[in-house]
């Protein structure tokens, strides 16, 4: 299989930046994977949602280029969650229990529409706990 | 009918030049006039007037609304004679005024009907003639061209092969009639680097061949500047673009090969891909890029692959997959891959294989549409091809028992980014053996990251440490053995916690180790003739 190398875009929504993401990620794949976050991040989303749907490989460097990200969307407070992952990525997230702080869902509708879900109860608790 | 050929003698009158001028003039300017054509659109109304009146036509007295009655009655045409043959208008007799200044009698216009029913056929005669001269002169002009167009090609094309010890290259070029623009070349490059060539220029003849020999000369250039075979393209790319005929590119493969490792660095402009005969099958080499000439400021990617021993790659042109067969089948992509896979002999073998199946599919009679050219890049098996037997290290015992078949033995070189080469070829042999999709990508991940260990902490990157990768088969499992020429302590200890990296008390890397554990049934480590080794053991 030839390389292909990777490229990101980053998408801009009312509540939600979407970072889809193509190619391989690898050790090359840092600084524009950084950049793509901080492009996300200045439209202050709600939350981040990385697209994996196009991403055909990843190793173990792209890898710690994604908890690097996870680590800065927790210093900055900022949910991240991850879409369209194979089977195999599944997997992986799995093992380096990336999913148990980046939740994974099938695609990008489903992923924000369980994000959007999950910031509606957020809301109504702390509405809640103000009226307490 | 647009064009009739005026005939104007001047045996009867003169000309009617446009404007007035001196007799001497005048005559002058009538005999260079004597035959001209007449763009006579099929809509002017003289045209259906003529093929309907076969006699003199008086033109002082016509009444007709056609623009060029007005035009030749400008020009001072007082008689007119339509000149028939076989029903067709092929040409109009025309008179000026008398030189005597009286009008035209009835004798003249009999004595010009008389002409003008024998001139037209002798007229008919001359025109046939002159067609036929035209002919005759057009194919030995384009005879002459494609002696010219092939003399070209022949002159640029290589005139021996590179004699590299362990490789064998084969090239085929055989020219369509019609001489089209393909052609291939080897540029030695020093230090055991080759650089090869294979190409297609649009269009035929001259021009192709033109445009052929320009290419050539500034890739050439490049190749003998330029390390990279992607740079190599841009710039070639960026030097013809200015000097590129309209409608005209070329497609072009250019790659390197280093033939003491058996790397092949490779970019593509819009050439066909070459198919790479290895132990698990046939691939096509792909990258991706603009053909050259089309377009300024083009990026050429590149790819690369390790050619172990045994394997062959086969560079070529359209004119073979583009063959057509008498049902108008084409020969195809689809065909030439299985050809390839097929048969596991490269060189000559190969070349002589195809041409076979070629002549097979398109039966006798074919005509070549198109240049056929074939370049067969084989590296020769090592002289002990046989299954390589290792000793069995004390890691590996528990396995000592079975039968081992060695599957292929790689070497990879250690730069950044060549586990996908590890990756992909042991891949392909995996997946020959049935592996299900999930544990082929969980094996293909655990080679990678093994793979890449020994490059980065094994060879610290060093070009003349290849890791070497040996696959072999039991009846039961699929071992791969990474060899480095490191100790093997090099990789970290620590195993990764994603609590302790997220706040920052580990660093964000080291999943290598812990990814391939999960990946595969088995690791085991040893070092084996003082290289370090790990291998990975996946139950089939």
């Amino acid at each position: 299989m030839p390389a292909v190398p990777f490229d990101v875009n980053v998408r801009q929504q009312p509540r939600a930046a979407i970072i889809d993401l193509h190619g391989e990620i690898n050790a090359g794949a840092e600084a524009r994977l950084n950049d793509a976050y901080e492009q996300a991040d200045r439209g202050d989303p709600e939350v981040i949602l990385l697209n994996f749907s196009q991403v055909i490989y990843m190793n173990s460097t792209g890898i710690a280029l994604i908890v690097g990200l996870l680590a800065r969307a927790r210093k900055h407070k900022r949910r991240i969650i991850a879409c369209g992952l194979s089977q195999h990525f599944r997997d992986i997230f799995e093992i380096t229990r990336l999913s148990d702080f980046m939740p994974v869902f099938n695609d990008e509708v489903g992923a924000l529409s369980k994000a959007e879900q999950a910031e509606h109860v957020h809301v109504r608790q702390s509405e809640a706990r103000g009226k307490a | 009918m647009t064009t009739v050929i005026q005939r104007f003698r001047r045996a009867f009158g003169r000309a009617a030049p446009q404007a007035p001028v001196a007799p001497e003039r005048a005559r002058a300017a009538a005999s260079a006039d004597a035959v001209r054509n007449l763009d006579l659109t099929p809509s002017d109304p003289l045209l259906g007037y003529l093929q309907r009146t076969p006699g003199v036509i008086d033109f002082q007295n016509l009444r007709l609304a056609s623009p060029m009655v007005e035009r030749l009655r400008a020009e001072g045409v007082r008689l007119a004679v339509p000149l028939l043959s076989q029903g067709a208008l092929i040409g109009l007799l025309t008179l000026g005024p008398r030189r005597s200044e009286q009008d035209y009698t009835s004798d003249d216009h009999t004595l010009l009907g008389n002409l003008a029913s024998q001139a037209a056929p002798a007229l008919r005669v001359a025109q046939l003639v002159r067609q036929q001269q035209l002919e005759a002169r057009e194919r030995e002009r384009i005879a002459q061209e494609l002696r010219v167009a092939r003399l070209i090609q022949q002159t640029l094309l290589p005139r021996s092969v590179p004699d590299v010890a362990g490789w064998g290259i084969t090239p085929y070029y055989e020219p369509a009639r019609e001489v089209g623009g393909d052609f291939y070349d080897f540029i030695e490059l020093g230090d055991g680097q080759l650089g090869l060539v294979i190409a297609d220029v649009t269009d035929k003849g001259v021009p192709a061949a033109l445009v052929m020999a320009m290419a050539r000369s500034i890739l050439r250039a490049a190749a003998g500047r330029l390390d990279s075979p992607g740079a190599v393209l841009e710039r070639t790319n960026e030097v013809l673009y200015p000097d590129m005929p309209p409608n005209m590119f070329v497609t072009c493969l250019y790659a390197i090969l280093d033939t003491h490792s058996g790397r092949l660095r490779f970019a593509n402009a819009g050439h066909d891909l070459p198919y790479w005969h290895h132990a698990g099958g046939v691939s096509e080499l792909y990258a991706r890029g603009m053909p050259l000439g089309l377009m300024p400021g083009m990026d050429y990617e590149e790819s690369e692959i390790v050619l172990a021993p045994g394997d062959h790659v086969l560079f070529y042109s359209d004119g073979l997959v583009e063959a057509h067969n008498a049902e108008r089948e084409m020969f195809s992509f689809d065909r030439l891959e299985a050809l390839v896979g097929a048969h596991a002999d490269g060189g000559q073998p190969l070349v002589d294989m195809l041409l076979g199946e070629l002549a097979s599919f398109t039966g006798s009679g074919w005509v070549q549409e198109d240049d056929i050219t074939l370049v067969a890049l084989g590296r020769e098996a090592a002289s002990g091809n046989e299954p390589r037997s290792y000793p069995a290290t004390q890691t590996v015992d528990e396995h000592s028992s079975d039968t081992w078949q060695t599957l292929a033995e790689l070497e990879i070189p250690s730069l950044p980014d060549n586990e996908r080469l590890a990756m992909e070829q042991v891949g392909a042999i995996a997946c020959d053996l049935g592996l299900a999709p999930l544990r082929l990508e969980r094996l293909k991940t655990a080679v990678a990251e093994t793979t890449m260990n020994a490059m980065e902490h094994g060879n610290g990157y060093r070009a003349d440490q290849p890791v070497r990768i040996s696959v072999r088969r039991s009846e039961t499992a699929l071992a791969v053995r990474v060899y480095d020429y490191g100790a093997g302590g090099e990789i970290a200890a620590d195993e990764p916690d994603l609590d302790a990296k997220l706040a920052g008390l580990q660093t964000a890397r080291g999943w290598g180790l812990h990814l391939v554990r999960h990946m595969v049934d088995e690791v085991q480590m040893g070092s084996e003739d003082g290289m370090h080794m790990v291998e990975l053991i996946i139950q089939l």
